[in-house]
C-alpha cells in the first residue's frame, strides 16, 4: 500500500509517516481506478506526494460497508457509553500525535505550524470531546395525550451519512463532521477535498487505533464531480452534510433532489459584515477586524470581509487598520515569526488575484498589498481595498482570501440595510461599547452568528450556520445532534378501542 | 498532620496494601479536627474492628466551607470552564478505574457487600456516574426567550455556590459519587459528610481528587456524625443547598434544619417499601429472578428494595415455590464477602442487624408465617438468612414500614384494580417492579403506580443517564440524568432592556 513520509524542519522538526490510500472497512486500498491525486505543497508549488484517488466505484463499496457496520456493529448496537469512550479514545490519541498533525496541515494547506497546532488541531480535539459527552445523552420526548396512551420519540441514527468537506480547515472541517455523526450512532462516508486530504488519512489509522469497529468511518478522497457526486446521489445514503462553496452547494441539492430526497445540511459561503460604531472600543476593534479578514488568509466562511466603519472613526480606523495588515509577516508556514502563509494551491491564487484586478479595474482603491508576496508558492499580500460601491464584485462575491473591503458610512439603520444588503447570511459582527445599539444591531443583521464586540469566535459547544445562501442547518452545540438522527414518534395504545 | 492507616488484604479477590489518611480533608489538606475525635471502623463480617477514622464537629465544617467559598470565587464556579471540570471529571474518573480494585475491597470490608456484586454495581457505576456527568459540565444551557424586540430576556443556569452532601452506608461510593458529580459538573464546590458508618472508600476517594488536580476547597471531606457534622451542614448559614441520602427520619430534620436556618434548597432520596408486582401473566423463570434480586440484593440495603411482593393469585404457587428456592439458594451462598462463591453478605453494622432481627419478631408476633429463613446466619458477624414471610396483612409493621433488610413480605392479590390501590397504600413512592408480558397491562400499571421509578420486567437498572428519586415521603428531587442538572443550579432570569424608555 502507499505511505507517505516526511522529515519536517523550521518550528517543527518532527517526522510524520502514514499509510494512504482509499479507506474502506479499516484498510488502506487503490481506488477502483488505480489513479492518482497530486499532493502540492502551497508554500513552493512544488508535488509532495501522489495518493490513491477514489471514484464513484468506491463510493458504492463503501457505503456497502458502512451499511453492514451499521446495521451489524455500530448503530444501536453498540450504547452511548461505548460510544463515548471511543471517541474520547480517539481525543486522546489526537492530543498524543497534536504536533505531528498540525505539521501535515500546515504543510498541505499553508497555514502556518503555530495557527495550525494553536487553533485548527485543538479545537478538533475539542470537538471530538464535546460530542463525545453528547453520545449517551441522546434523548427524546415523552408526550402526555391522554392516559389510554404512551406516547414517546426516539432519536435515531440515521444509518450511513454522506461528509464533503472543504480545504480550508481540513482536519477541523474532518472533526466537525464525525464527531456528531459518530455520537448519535451513525456509519459515514467522509470525502476530504483533494487538495488538502492529508490529515484525514493519518485520521484514519488513529481511528483503527481508538477501537472503531470497521467500516464506521470511511475516508476517500477523490474530486467533486466523481466522489462527491456520488454520494450526493447515491440511493444508499439518506443524509449528506457538506461544507464549501455555495456554487456546490446548489449541485449538492440539486442531486439529493433528483435521486432520493437524502436529507442535505449545507455550511456555504459568506460575504459578513463587521460593523463599527464610532463608540467602538478602536483598538480592540482594530485588532478584531484584522482577526476577521486576515485569519486563516482569509479563507474562512466567516471572514468579516465587508467592513463598515462609521465616519466618525473612518480615519483613525483606517489608519491603524492598514498598520495593523502591513505588520502581518507573510512567509513559509514553518519559518519563526511568521502570521500567514500561501494560499491553498494554484487555483485560489488566480481566483483571488482575479478579484483583484476586477477591483481596481471597477475603480476601488487599493489601500495596501494587492499583490504576490515572493516570487515562488501562492503567497498574496493581506489586501485593503477602500472608495468601493456597493454593485463592485469585491463587494457582492466572496473571495475567501486576505482581502478586505473598508466602507464608511454615516446612518445606523442605513448600515444595517447595506449589511443585509447580500445573498449570504453566514455571520455578521458589530462593535460598540453602547449596550442598546450593540445589541439591537446584533438582533437585525440577518446571520446565524452575530458577534458583539469580537469576531470569528467558534466554540464546540456553540451552533454555527447560515441564514440565506450561506446555508441550511446548524452544526456544533446541541443543534448538531438534529442533523444525523431522525425523529420516531412512538404510540402505544394502552386502551383505546376500535 | 493526621494520621494514616494500612489495611492489607490477601484473600481470593483482593492481595494488596491499601494506605489511606484518615483525618479529615479539608482544602486539599489532610487535617485533624478542631476538636479531637474518632470511631473505629468495623467489619461487619466478623464484628471485629479494622481502623480507626477521625470524627469532626461543626467547627470542620465551619472550615470546609470557607475553604469552598474561596475556591468558589477563585478557582472553581464560573471561573473554571466547564471544558476544565469536565476534564477532571473524566480524569477522576480514569484514576477510580485504575484503583477499582482497591475501592471494591474496601467497600467489602466495611460495608460487608460482596466483592464481585461491589465492584460492577457500586464501584463501577460510579466510575460511569463520573464520566457520564464530565460529558454534562460544558453543556449547562439555559435559554433565550423571545417576548418582543425591546427585550433580550435569557437564563443562566448558575451553581450554587457551596453545597452541602450527606451520604448513607448503604452503598458508600456510589452515592458518595451521585453528589459529587453533578455538584461539580455544574460547578459547585461541596462539603461532604460521608456514613461513620462506612467512611473508608470517601477517604481513598479524596486522595484521587487531589490526584486528579481539582483545586484544593472543590471537595472537602468530613467524617462525623449526623447529630453533628449532618446537623451543621443542614444549619450552616452560607450552604446554599443540601442533598440527603438515608432515612426518612433523618430526611425530616434535615428539612426542619434548613427551615429553621437560611432555606437551603433541599434534595432527599429517602427511603422506601418498593411494591413487586406480579401478574398471572408474567415470564416467571425471569420474574422470580428479578423479584429475588429486588429484595436481597445488598442484603436488602437498598432504598428501592422491592420488599412488598404482590403476586396475583393463578400464579402463586409457582410464583412461592421458586422464589424460596431462590432465597434459600442464597442462604447456601451467604458468607465472607471476599469469598468468590459469595452473594449474601452480612448486615452492615450491629445497629442494622438488630433493627431488622426486631422486624423478624414482629412480624412472627403479628401472625404472618415465616416461610424462609429468619435467623442469623453462623455465629459471626451480622449475617441474617433471606428471609420470606408469607400470609401477610396491610397493617403489620412488616408490610409497612421499611425494614432495610433481607426479608420479603408477600401478599397475595385478585385484580390489577386491586394491587394498584394496595401498592399505592403506602407514604413511600421510590420504586416500582412490574412484571406482565401484556403490554397494555404492564404499562397501564407502570404508569399507574405513585413512585419516581418503575420498572416493567425488571429491577434495580438503575443508569446514570435517568433520573432517579422518590414520590412522597420517599423524597425530594432528582439525581441522575439531566434532570441532576436542575438539582444543583439556580436559574437566573436576565432581562436586558434594549431601547424601551420610561
Amino acid at each position: 500500500m502507499t505511505s507517505f513520509s516526511y522529515d519536517f524542519s523550521g518550528t517543527y522538526t518532527g517526522k510524520t509517516s502514514f499509510k494512504t490510500g482509499v479507506f474502506i472497512g479499516g484498510e488502506f486500498r487503490h481506488g477502483a481506478s488505480k489513479s492518482t491525486i497530486d499532493v502540492v505543497n502551497p508554500a513552493t508549488g512544488k508535488l509532495v506526494t501522489q495518493i490513491s484517488e477514489a471514484t464513484a466505484a468506491d463510493v458504492d463499496d463503501a457505503v456497502k460497508v458502512a451499511q453492514k457496520a451499521f446495521d451489524e456493529t455500530w448503530g444501536l448496537n453498540v450504547g452511548g457509553a461505548q460510544r463515548a469512550a471511543l471517541l474520547n479514545r480517539l481525543a486522546i490519541l489526537m492530543d498524543e500525535h497534536a504536533d505531528e498533525l498540525a505539521a501535515i496541515e500546515a504543510l498541505d494547506n499553508g497555514k502556518t505550524f503555530g495557527w495550525a497546532k494553536g487553533v485548527d488541531i485543538s479545537f478538533s480535539i475539542a470537538t471530538i470531546k464535546y460530542f463525545a459527552g453528547w453520545a449517551d445523552k441522546i434523548q427524546g420526548q415523552t408526550i402526555e395525550t391522554d392516559e389510554k396512551k404512551l406516547i414517546y420519540t426516539r432519536h435515531e441514527p440515521i444509518g450511513v451519512v454522506g461528509q464533503i468537506i472543504p480545504w480550508n480547515f481540513p482536519l477541523l472541517m474532518f472533526a466537525w463532521k464525525i464527531g456528531p455523526a459518530l455520537a448519535t450512532g451513525n456509519a459515514i462516508v467522509i470525502k476530504p477535498s483533494e487538495f488538502t486530504p492529508m490529515t484525514a488519512l493519518r485520521m484514519c489509522e488513529l481511528i483503527n487505533e481508538a477501537g472503531f469497529p470497521k467500516g464506521v468511518v470511511n475516508v476517500l478522497v477523490g474530486y467533486g464531480h466523481t466522489v462527491g457526486q456520488t454520494i450526493s446521489e447515491h440511493m444508499d445514503i439518506q443524509k449528506v452534510a457538506f461544507t464549501g462553496s455555495t456554487l456546490v452547494g446548489r449541485k449538492v441539492m440539486a442531486a439529493a433532489a433528483a435521486t432520493n430526497l437524502k436529507n442535505v445540511t449545507l455550511e456555504l459561503g459568506g460575504k459578513s459584515p463587521n460593523i463599527i460604531f464610532d463608540d467602538a472600543d478602536l483598538e480592540q476593534a482594530v485588532n478584531w477586524a484584522a482577526h476577521g479578514i486576515f485569519w486563516n488568509h482569509g479563507q474562512a466562511c466567516c471572514a468579516g470581509s465587508r467592513i463598515f466603519v462609521q465616519a466618525g472613526i473612518y480615519d483613525e480606523f483606517l489608519e491603524r487598520f492598514t498598520a495593523k495588515a502591513k505588520s502581518i509577516q507573510v512567509g513559509d508556514p514553518f519559518a519563526p515569526g511568521i502570521d500567514q502563509g500561501p494560499q491553498v494551491s494554484q487555483i485560489q491564487y488566480d481566483r483571488i488575484m482575479s478579484y483583484i484586478d476586477s477591483g481596481k479595474q471597477e475603480g476601488a482603491t487599493v489601500h495596501t498589498g494587492g499583490e504576490r508576496h515572493g516570487t515562488e508558492g501562492f503567497f498574496i499580500k493581506p489586501t485593503i481595498f477602500t472608495d468601493v460601491t456597493p454593485e463592485m464584485k469585491i463587494v457582492k462575491e466572496e473571495i475567501f482570501g486576505p482581502v478586505g473591503v473598508v466602507i464608511k458610512f454615516t446612518d445606523e439603520a442605513d448600515v444595517i440595510r447595506q449589511a443585509n444588503d447580500t445573498v449570504y447570511g453566514l455571520a455578521a459582527a458589530v462593535f460598540s461599547q453602547n449596550i442598546n445599539r450593540a445589541l439591537e444591531t446584533a438582533h437585525k443583521l440577518q446571520a446565524g452568528t452575530a458577534w458583539v464586540n469580537c469576531v470569528n469566535q467558534l466554540h464546540a459547544n456553540v451552533p454555527f450556520g447560515g441564514y440565506k445562501q450561506s446555508g441550511i442547518g446548524r452544526e456544533l452545540g446541541e443543534y448538531a445532534l438534529h442533523n444525523y438522527t431522525n425523529v420516531k414518534a412512538v404510540h402505544v395504545n394502552l386502551g383505546h378501542k376500535m | 498532620m493526621s494520621h494514616q492507616t494500612t489495611l492489607e488484604f490477601n484473600n481470593a479477590m483482593y492481595k494488596g496494601s491499601i494506605s489511606l489518611n484518615t483525618g479529615l480533608f479539608i482544602d486539599g489538606q489532610w487535617v485533624d479536627p478542631v476538636e479531637p475525635d474518632s470511631i473505629y471502623v468495623i467489619n461487619p463480617a466478623t464484628g471485629k474492628k479494622v481502623a480507626s477514622v477521625s470524627l469532626g464537629s461543626s467547627k470542620d465544617v465551619d472550615l470546609a466551607v470557607k475553604a469552598a467559598q474561596k475556591a468558589c470565587k477563585t478557582s472553581w464556579g464560573l471561573k473554571c470552564p466547564g471544558t476544565q471540570r469536565g476534564k477532571l471529571l473524566a480524569r477522576l474518573a480514569d484514576l477510580m478505574e485504575r484503583d477499582a480494585d482497591q475501592f471494591t475491597a474496601l467497600e467489602a470490608l466495611d460495608a460487608g457487600m460482596p466483592f464481585q456484586f461491589a465492584k460492577a454495581a457500586n464501584v463501577g457505576s460510579s466510575i460511569q456516574t463520573l464520566r457520564y456527568f464530565a460529558g454534562w459540565s460544558d453543556k449547562i444551557q439555559g435559554k433565550s426567550i423571545e417576548t418582543n424586540e425591546t427585550k433580550l430576556a435569557y437564563t443562566r443556569r448558575e451553581p450554587y455556590g457551596v453545597v452541602g452532601g450527606i451520604t448513607p452506608w448503604n452503598v458508600p461510593l456510589g452515592m458518595l459519587c451521585w453528589k459529587v458529580a453533578p455538584a461539580l459538573a455544574t460547578g459547585n464546590c461541596i462539603v461532604l459528610k460521608p456514613s461513620e458508618m462506612t467512611p473508608l472508600s470517601a477517604l481513598k476517594f479524596a486522595s484521587l481528587v487531589s490526584e486528579a488536580g481539582f483545586p484544593p476547597g472543590v471537595v472537602n471531606v468530613v467524617n462525623g456524625y449526623g447529630t453533628t457534622v449532618g446537623q451543621a451542614i443542614s444549619e450552616h448559614m452560607d450552604i446554599a443547598k443540601v442533598s440527603f441520602t438515608g432515612s426518612t427520619l433523618v430526611g425530616r430534620k434535615i428539612l426542619e434544619a434548613s427551615a429553621k436556618t437560611n432555606l437551603k434548597v433541599v434534595t432527599l432520596e429517602l427511603g422506601g417499601k418498593s411494591p413487586t408486582i406480579v401478574f398471572d401473566d408474567c415470564n416467571l423463570e425471569q420474574t422470580v429472578k428479578w423479584a429475588a434480586m429486588a429484595i436481597f440484593v445488598n442484603m436488602g440495603q437498598s432504598c428501592v428494595a422491592g420488599s412488598r411482593i404482590f403476586v396475583q393469585e393463578g400464579i402463586y404457587p409457582q410464583f412461592m415455590e421458586k422464589f424460596t428456592a431462590m432465597a434459600n439458594g442464597l442462604g447456601q451462598a451467604t458468607g465472607d464477602p471476599f469469598a468468590p462463591t459469595t452473594q449474601h453478605g452480612p448486615q452492615a453494622s450491629k445497629a442494622q442487624y438488630d433493627r431488622i432481627m426486631n422486624y423478624i419478631a414482629s412480624g412472627k408476633a403479628d401472625g404472618a408465617t415465616l416461610h424462609a429463613g429468619g435467623e442469623r446466619h453462623g455465629t459471626e458477624g451480622y449475617f441474617i438468612q433471606p428471609t420470606i414471610f408469607t400470609d401477610c396483612k396491610a397493617e403489620m409493621k412488616i408490610v409497612k414500614e421499611e425494614i432495610f433488610g433481607p426479608v420479603a413480605a408477600i401478599l397475595k392479590f385478585k385484580t390489577e384494580e386491586e394491587v394498584i390501590e394496595a401498592a399505592n397504600a403506602t407514604t413511600y413512592g421510590l420504586s416500582a417492579c412490574i412484571f406482565s408480558e401484556n403490554i397494555s397491562r404492564a404499562l397501564r400499571v407502570a404508569h399507574a403506580i405513585e413512585s419516581g421509578s418503575t420498572f416493567v420486567n425488571s429491577a434495580q437498572l438503575i443508569d446514570p443517564a435517568i433520573p432517579f428519586g422518590g414520590y412522597k415521603a420517599s423524597g425530594i428531587g432528582r439525581e441522575q440524568g439531566e434532570y441532576a442538572l436542575e438539582t444543583y443550579t439556580q436559574v437566573k432570569a436576565v432581562h436586558v432592556n434594549i431601547g424601551l424608555e420610561i
